[in-house]
């Protein structure tokens, strides 16, 4: 449904690394991925994989120095974003490209009114009065399904609930003219599971509402199922799989896609019970990853050209791409 | 959206945080003994004209050195008849002034040095933080009488010479703070949202340190009183015939045997005065400091 409409963010052959004293950690490499208008792309993988670092270098929140773009273009609406200098991203900002984090309980300024926040998004992005943006934040509030909103602008991030605060960050994230891409950092990871749907719900109703773009970053396959159209699977820094959502649950090919999927509970009414299935081995130190395939010290299907050289990309349908030498292997299992 | 949540809210006031401290402050008796002092001198010098009985400055020769509570001279009168009562609530005038003058240019200073240099760290850091510690390393007095031996005696250069020197010590208080709170997730989410350097270092993270700030700038007033009183001591602050606390102890000393009314009453008053700043000064950092809190 989604293949017609145009790309509004293209990553291509990204790669971002950080210098630190003991090392240079190749944190993302030659990571690809196109986010259509109006789409969600999930970006999944277990921690420390790079998901953050690749949704941070959109709008260039990742420390620099120590971070570095190695090569790759980020492409938004036309132009480079790598390119462009640091007032003009801070202008992107808030305006075109807006955050949601993980953790709503900090990624708030305690010393501040939750209204006062973002009602002080719109005056300095649109210049409008106090009273104006106080209005239009009370209407996000209604937007976001705040209840009371008239009294709660005027509450401290500390009297408001986990997911209270998760909307009000959303409501933050909406205060801009123009949403076009909105970065979903793990908008639910510390919010408990009934919380977690209605926040779902909330921002698949205003994608739809007003046809903005979500990338999201989970490690939650649960919130995958839930959300993505595409998804792109992530391990080590390395793109593995990137399929549309159907493709990825029913036929996933990559061993690592596999693995994720595998040690999820199934609860297909608790016939089939089984053991949990979890990877085995541990994820490689990002220092010393050769040029062979990440994954493959911790591989059922490795063979000697895994531990060599990095895969190329293997298109296995339309919209259904792996990284992976020993794929036609890959069975569900 | 779920029952519970449309539920009407009853209208519950939420405290803002300066009811919330005050509500504090309020079972804290030394800190409330110290706002009172505090209150007393302020007051004391908002209305001197009207409380203080005499002109500080008419001198009453025949009437020189009155002991206390006689004709009318309730605190008694100075070696030059001067009333001494008088003279001392124009002091507090001199004292407060003094005292929110040089915190005040402390504080400009103290805070714009502390957030740049926490906030951009690196090379710059640590070259402004090791010129803070040559002047650390210098004692106090000894800087205070260099600078206003640079700018001449008089009370306003000994007000920013004492606010200079107390530069690096609100410069550390801001840095340690704005050190702990820069890598906070609100800071990245403000960043986000386009806020660029300025807004970042004044409007966001400043705000969620100026507890420790404060705490240091309501003892830092009463210090700077006792030095500034130190400074007119040795003459290097106020002049003659200011009725400055200091001043007037120095000027005095030579009656301290046969009337010490002139000499203690002025040292009374820079007791007080200190020990009001720094017992309210206490009581905030119990109050604002939440480890403190139980």
């Amino acid at each position: 449904m989604a293949e017609k409409k145009e790309i509004l963010l293209s990553i291509q052959n990204l790669s971002f690394s950080f210098d630190t004293q003991r090392g240079v950690v190749n944190a993302v490499r030659d990571i690809s991925l196109d986010i259509r208008k109006g789409e969600t792309l999930t970006l999944v993988g277990e921690s420390g994989c790079g998901k953050s670092v690749t949704a941070h270098a959109i709008n260039q929140l990742n420390p620099m120095p120590p971070g570095k773009v190695d090569h790759g273009k980020i492409m938004f609406r036309g132009t480079d974003l790598l390119t462009l200098k640091r007032h003009e991203i801070e202008k992107l900002r808030g305006t075109q490209i807006s955050m949601i984090f993980q953790e709503p309980m900090t990624a708030l300024n305690p010393v501040f009114t939750v209204g006062a926040q973002i009602a002080d998004v719109f005056m300095t992005h649109q210049h409008m009065t106090k009273q104006e943006a106080m209005e239009r934040t009370i209407d996000l509030f209604k937007l976001v399904k705040i209840p009371a909103p008239e009294r709660r602008v005027n509450s401290y991030p500390h009297q408001l609930s986990g997911g209270m605060r998760q909307r009000a960050m959303i409501a933050m994230a909406l205060a801009s003219p123009e949403p076009g891409l909105m970065i979903a950092d793990e908008p639910t990871t510390a919010l408990d599971v009934t919380i977690q749907a209605q926040i779902l719900d909330l921002l698949n109703d205003l994608k739809h509402k007003i046809e903005m773009s979500i990338l999201l970053i989970t490690h939650d396959m649960g919130v995958v199922a839930e959300m993505a159209d595409r998804v792109v699977v992530m391990y080590a820094g390395r793109k593995v799989e990137e399929a549309d959502v159907f493709s990825i649950f029913e036929t996933p090919r990559h061993p690592y896609t596999l693995g994720l999927l595998n040690s999820l509970p199934s609860n297909t009414k608790y016939k089939n019970a089984r053991r949990l299935e979890a990877i085995t081995g541990t994820v490689p130190d990002m220092r010393t990853i050769g040029a062979g395939c990440p994954f493959e010290n911790r591989c059922a299907y490795a063979s000697e050209k895994c531990g060599q050289e990095f895969p190329t990309e293997t298109v296995l349908g339309e919209s259904h791409s792996v990284w992976c030498h020993n794929y036609h292997m890959v069975k569900e299992g | 959206m779920k029952s519970s949540e449309t539920m009407d809210i009853p209208r519950i006031k939420e405290p803002t945080p300066l009811q919330e401290t005050w509500y504090h402050l309020k079972k804290n008796k030394g800190a409330m003994t110290g706002l009172g002092i505090i209150t007393m001198f302020v007051l004391m010098a908002i209305f001197a004209p009207i409380v203080s009985p005499r002109d500080p400055l008419a001198q009453q020769i025949s009437e020189r050195l009155t002991p206390m509570f006689t004709n009318g001279y309730i605190f008694g009168s100075d070696d030059l008849g001067r009333d001494m009562l008088s003279r001392l609530i124009y002091g507090a005038r001199i004292s407060m002034t003094i005292g929110v003058v040089s915190v005040g240019i402390s504080l400009f200073f103290g805070i714009i040095i502390g957030v740049t240099s926490a906030y951009y760290g690196g090379t710059f850091d640590k070259i402004v933080m090791r010129l803070i510690d040559i002047m650390l390393a210098f004692p106090y007095i000894l800087l205070t009488i260099v600078i206003v031996s640079l700018l001449g005696p008089s009370l306003t250069n000994a007000m920013v010479a004492i606010g200079i020197s107390q530069v690096p010590r609100y410069a550390r208080v801001v840095r340690a703070s704005v050190l702990a709170e820069k890598e906070s997730d609100y800071v990245l989410a403000e960043k986000a949202l386009g806020a660029g350097n300025f807004e970042l270092m004044f409007l966001t993270i400043l705000p969620n340190c100026l507890s420790p700030t404060i705490v240091q700038a309501t003892l830092g007033v009463g210090e700077a009183i006792l030095n500034s009183a130190g400074l007119s001591f040795l003459g290097l602050g106020a002049q003659p015939p200011t009725p400055e606390w200091g001043l007037m102890i120095a000027s005095s000393k030579q009656f301290i045997t046969n009337a010490w009314w002139i000499v203690t009453l002025p040292g009374l008053a820079i007791l007080l005065a200190v020990l009001g700043f720094n017992l309210f000064g206490d009581g905030l950092r119990d109050i604002l400091d939440p480890k403190m809190r139980n």
